[in-house]
């Protein structure tokens, strides 16, 4: 009785000290998170917010969708575009090459070390280094070109990066080659630390590498694999100015064979003094990001879901 | 037997490759930084027959010890500022409960991907309007924005992962949440701050988009920017801008020979949520 009674009031106490607590509890959090949210708001939420502004005038005067009309009628930005959408499809590679490299370094004991180090080194170079190192490797007389005609492959040199129907596609390589480390990197370290017995029942079973890891690997690290997915098609339609601007001189060509929306928001504001259309243009392109995250969100939180079920 | 002993050649022979070709551009890139010229062009994959230093001589002129000045101010001040914000607003995330915590950290996660483009023209006008433009703070103090949602992301996951246990005995103890954060929390936090420092600093040395159009003043170019344009100007002498390439990517390659632990860990930290 004695007890029942101190336990209530313990409650009593507990439930009145509850609204003070979480106030002060928020004003706390407030003083610690402030400077942060502070600098957020200024860099995000000012330009986020003045974009959009900005993107609806011209000259100070309230224009209406002109300026998004203006922009998704120039074939230039339609081609830009296309070519985001074209660079998605190196990321499919991207997961391919990156779960296959994954599993047969988790396959590998002697030398794994090594192979890691060497193949996660692109991820970390510079851009610009290696947007110039491959512009030199690419060139009509350049490494590329020398080696293949060394083997006997004359046919297949080619001037892969003043070709407009080709150059595309060897940019594409070129963020193939330093993004792939990344991907081997993540999946590698979910598999590592998947438990032992995983495994077991497969190696009883006398499964192959293939099916082994097909049928137990891919499942198990779906949330990575997705994961990998997202941020690279994110990278491939918002992040691929550098490689761009650097591999073709800040023009895109040749022609505009590797015009991106990245390029010719930047080339609008900066070099056609048009910060109207520029600005209508990044919105479209924030639109096109915001739909991906969402996308994101959507599936990992329904694979978050199906962990905690299982 | 044999069917693993054939797969285990075929590994190799793949890893092989694929090491081959990931190292081959840094190659070409050293080893060009020493050939001249003549020697680059005709046998681009060959050793170099002697050290030239020619190259190195002539990218490091003009302006380019400004430009790894200008780059090492900016990358320190800006992964600083940013660990000290993030590690307070993580804190206090982490630590004090309040209504609407999980929606607030759920966009602080999204503005992660906002493409930095969008950002460019609203800033830039303000950059002109204030005469901040190629000055280093307003590229520190964006930069530091930009780091920040997933710098406090990072330390939020971790700090939540503190066993409450601990923390209780310090307020016990009658410490107040500064003292136990300083002298609890942050001790605690070697591995994790390190790690956010590495990735920052990859991120902010290899930035080129806001460099490019903050940093307009030749002296006060980051690297990145400063190299980007030695291409055009030295093209009739590669192994120059393989020099200078050269130069910009040794920091970061020494980084990472000594804290590949700290890349992976930062770099894997993003996608391991909810497991």
């Amino acid at each position: 009785m004695k007890l029942a009674s101190s336990k209530s009031v313990a409650a009593d106490v507990h439930i009145r000290q509850r609204p003070t607590l979480a106030g002060r509890s928020s004003r706390e959090a407030l003083f610690w998170i402030a400077p942060a949210a502070l600098v957020i708001l200024f860099i995000f939420g000012y330009s986020v917010v003045s974009v959009l502004i900005q993107s609806f005038r011209y000259d100070g005067d309230w224009v209406g969708f002109e300026n998004f009309a203006i922009v998704i009628t120039d074939p230039l930005f339609l081609t830009a575009l296309k070519h985001n959408g074209l660079l998605l499809l190196a990321v499919p590679v991207l997961i391919v090459l990156a779960f296959t490299l994954a599993i047969t370094l988790f396959e590998t004991r002697a030398g794994m070390r090594f192979y890691r180090s060497a193949i996660f080194l692109p991820y970390v170079l510079p851009i610009p280094v290696v947007a110039v190192v491959f512009g030199q490797i690419y060139q009509l007389h350049g490494a590329l070109n020398i080696f293949l005609k060394s083997v006997g492959l004359d046919s297949l040199a080619k001037d892969w990066l003043g070709d407009p129907q080709i150059a595309l596609g060897t940019m594409s390589s070129v963020i193939i080659w330093k993004e792939v480390g990344f991907g081997v990197i993540l999946m590698l370290a979910h598999i590592i630390s998947l438990p032992n017995e995983t495994y077991e029942a497969a190696r009883i079973d006398g499964a192959g590498f293939w099916r082994t890891h097909l049928s137990i690997t891919r499942p198990a690290i779906l949330n990575t694999i997705i994961f990998y997915g997202v941020i690279e098609a994110i990278t491939m339609v918002s992040w691929v100015f550098n490689y761009v601007y650097v591999m073709s001189n800040g023009l895109g060509g040749p022609g505009n064979a590797t015009m991106v929306s990245e390029l010719y928001i930047y080339r609008s504001a900066f070099q056609n003094k048009a910060p109207e259309l520029a600005a209508a243009a990044a919105v479209f392109l924030f639109i096109a990001t915001l739909v991906l995250m969402i996308a994101f969100f959507r599936i990992q939180r329904r694979s978050i879901a199906g962990t905690f079920n299982r | 037997m044999q069917r693993s002993k054939i797969e285990a050649t075929f590994r190799y022979l793949l890893l092989s490759f694929v090491a081959f070709t990931a190292l081959v551009p840094a190659y070409i890139m050293f080893s060009g930084s020493f050939k001249s010229q003549g020697e680059f062009l005709n046998s681009p994959f060959g050793l170099p027959k002697s050290l030239n230093f020619g190259g190195y001589q002539s990218a490091w002129t003009d302006n380019f010890p400004n430009w790894l000045t200008n780059s090492f101010l900016i990358v320190t001040g800006a992964v600083v500022l940013t660990e000290i914000l993030a590690a307070l607003a993580a804190w206090g995330f982490a630590r004090f409960p309040f209504k609407g915590r999980e929606t607030i950290l759920g966009i602080m996660v999204s503005l992660m991907v906002v493409p930095p483009v969008v950002l460019l023209i609203p800033l830039f006008q303000l950059g002109v309007e204030l005469t901040l433009i190629s000055t280093l703070r307003l590229v520190i103090l964006i930069y530091v924005g930009l780091m920040l949602p997933f710098s406090i992301y990072m330390l939020t996951n971790f700090f939540k992962s503190i066993p409450e246990s601990i923390l209780e005995s310090a307020s016990i103890d009658g410490a107040s949440s500064w003292r136990t954060f300083r002298s609890i929390v942050l001790p605690l936090s070697g591995a994790p701050l390190a790690t956010l420092a590495v990735v920052n600093l990859l991120w902010a040395w290899n930035e080129l988009l806001l460099a490019l159009v903050f940093l307009q003043n030749n002296e006060k170019k980051t690297l990145m920017v400063g190299i980007t344009g030695f291409q055009s100007r030295y093209s009739l002498d590669i192994p120059t801008v393989m020099a200078g390439m050269s130069i910009a990517t040794l920091p970061l390659v020494i980084a990472y020979l000594f804290g590949q632990r700290f890349f992976i860990a930062g770099l894997t930290a993003g996608s391991t949520k909810g497991e």
